[in-house]
């Protein structure tokens, strides 16, 4: 792609928070109710910066706590809104009772996760802790790869959640520090544009005075199954929106965007799993042991939930082994996050390749080539079935 | 790729000074990537940041270890030999905030001299060494034209703060020597 601005599109340098701004921002949002966390607070600040020049015609809402911001996102998006929050670690664990209550009342809420540790001890860099804590409260989750992804991955986000047959609320996941605070280069639409691919939001069933419903009552043992069910069936079938809009996008900007990518996975014998900025220094250290003759692939997910599944059956099936990446860890389950979640998904294969669990990055532990060395050398190592690189033994 | 560590202490403006030459490579039309190193933020403590510029798209995500060049804001640090030079590359440069005619022993190092003190305190009145610095660093390697810098800073400063700050990045970029 040049690097030249165009009437549509201009190139411009920002961090990850920045850019999540301009896309909430260029998504001409209504309601914005955040409250400031590292290292999501530049996305806060520059939003209401925005709204305060009148460069952004929206509501923000400055609220006391996490719990109230969705609580208030919850209600706007009810009101027909098109609403924006932002989050970290902690700020999202205080959300999460209203995590479910968004979900399950179809509020197409989009949020994005600047993803950060849990404490203790506390920490403020990247784990994906945050991310796979709220996994089961029915938002749909997106993990951008770097600043670029992350602008894009809010715009579509509001069209995908959006969505008649969604109306479901979304997550756009970017690492904490290393790309909310990383300057990169990236385009960024003239906000002229916009309208071709995200018009104003059509609400459905929203809060109408003069024509009164009753939203989010008791249902017992009579529907509160049946609800439910419905829900589990909107954001399984909510993949075909996805790739829908994914494609649109991409014809749009003249980017890709597709659920999965795959890096010399054709013929690959040996494949990584990774989400989140890793994916890149991955591709790199590929590109070096493909020099060497070895057969290594990347699986990076741009979208988590849905979890796609099928595709990575395909993708994965016949490779001898597999390092699935988790910048994260559970306390005495049978592997991380995202290794159980690619265990279940290879279960039922006839013929199982070998997996690693490959625990990095904690805390913003910095991952570099010697370490993607380290995880090939143990990817290697029939005898070992889980890693953390740097604290071994 | 050009790999470029920045060392100061909390305060001194080490993480701006990357940012603003990540814009500036931007601006000219390069790919570049700025990525600060956050620890407990004291004013005072060592701080470092990373900046990478490169004429192809920059994939990778993780903190400079072998750097091209060293950029050392604080006076005080050049005395941490073995921390300032830390992986740097074998013909590496090291530019340094000092007197060009106090001696220096860094050995095996291109080292340059700027004495950023002095300019602060002549434009800015104030011991604030960090957009000398940068100037220095694109006199002495040339790595991007000032023009594009002097852009990223008109959007990050503006009226007087802007002139003192371009006077003290000019004088950087020519009072700049090697040792």
């Amino acid at each position: 792609m040049s690097v030249t601005d165009t009437e549509r599109m201009k190139r411009v340098g920002l961090n990850g928070d920045e850019a999540v701004a301009y896309a909430a921002k260029h998504a001409n949002v209504d309601v914005v109710a955040a409250y400031p966390i590292t290292p999501q607070t530049i996305m806060v600040e520059k939003i209401s910066e925005f709204v305060y020049n009148g460069e952004l015609d929206a509501e923000f809402i400055a609220v006391e706590s996490e719990h109230s911001a969705l609580s208030a996102a919850v209600g706007a998006s009810l009101a027909g809104a098109r609403v924006f929050t932002a989050t970290a670690s902690q700020g999202l664990a205080l959300m999460y009772e209203i995590l479910y209550i968004a979900s399950a009342m179809r509020t197409p809420i989009v949020m994005a996760l600047g993803n950060r540790a849990f404490s203790a001890p506390i920490n403020i860099h990247c784990s994906h802790d945050d991310a796979y804590a709220v996994r089961d409260t029915g938002w749909l989750q997106f993990f951008a790869e770097n600043v670029q992804e992350a602008y894009d991955l809010v715009l579509m986000a509001f069209k995908i959640s959006e969505s008649p047959e969604v109306l479901t609320p979304s997550i756009v996941n970017l690492d904490g520090f290393i790309l909310t605070h990383c300057i990169e280069p990236l385009y960024i639409w003239n906000e002229r544009y916009i309208q071709e691919f995200l018009p104003d939001r059509k609400p459905v069933e929203a809060i109408d005075y003069r024509n009164p419903k009753t939203y989010g009552p008791l249902a017992l043992m009579d529907y509160y199954m049946l609800i439910k069910r419905q829900q589990y069936e909107v954001v399984r079938r909510a993949r075909a929106t996805i790739d829908r809009v994914f494609d649109e996008y991409s014809r749009w900007s003249g980017r890709r965007y597709r659920a999965i990518k795959t890096y010399m996975m054709d013929d690959a014998e040996y494949a990584f799993v990774v989400l989140g900025s890793t994916a890149g220094t991955m591709r790199s250290m590929v590109d070096k042991w493909r020099g060497m003759g070895r057969k290594v692939g990347l699986v990076s997910l741009t979208l988590y939930r849905p979890f796609p599944e099928d595709d990575l059956r395909r993708i994965l099936s016949g490779v001898e082994a597999i390092g699935v990446m988790d910048r994260s860890h559970t306390y005495g389950g049978p592997g991380a996050q995202l290794y159980q979640e690619i265990a279940s998904t290879l279960y039922s294969l006839d013929e199982h390749p070998r997996l690693l669990n490959i625990i990095y990055g904690l805390g913003g532990k910095d991952f570099g080539p010697e370490d993607a060395e380290a995880a090939y050398k143990y990817l290697m190592r029939p005898d070992v079935r889980e890693v953390w690189l740097g604290v071994e033994g | 790729m050009i790999e470029i560590r920045w060392h100061g202490r909390g305060g001194q403006g080490v993480v701006t000074s990357s940012q603003l030459l990540t814009k500036a490579a931007i601006y000219a039309g390069k790919y570049a990537i700025h990525i600060p190193e956050f620890g407990p933020e004291r004013r005072g403590a060592p701080v470092r940041a990373f900046t990478r510029i490169d004429d192809e798209d920059i994939e990778i995500r993780y903190n400079v270890r072998n750097p091209d060049i060293v950029v050392v804001i604080d006076p005080g640090l050049v005395e941490m030999k073995e921390f300032i030079t830390e992986g740097l590359k074998e013909d590496g440069v090291i530019i340094i905030n000092r007197p060009v005619d106090m001696p220096i022993s860094l050995d095996g190092y291109k080292v340059y001299s700027v004495d950023a003190y002095r300019i602060s305190i002549d434009e800015l009145g104030r011991p604030i060494y960090n957009t000398s610095m940068i100037g220095a660093l694109l006199g002495a390697t040339k790595i991007i034209p000032l023009e594009y810098l002097i852009k990223a800073l008109e959007e990050r400063f503006s009226g007087s703060v802007l002139e003192k700050n371009i006077r003290a990045i000019r004088r950087g970029y020519e009072e700049v020597r090697l040792v």
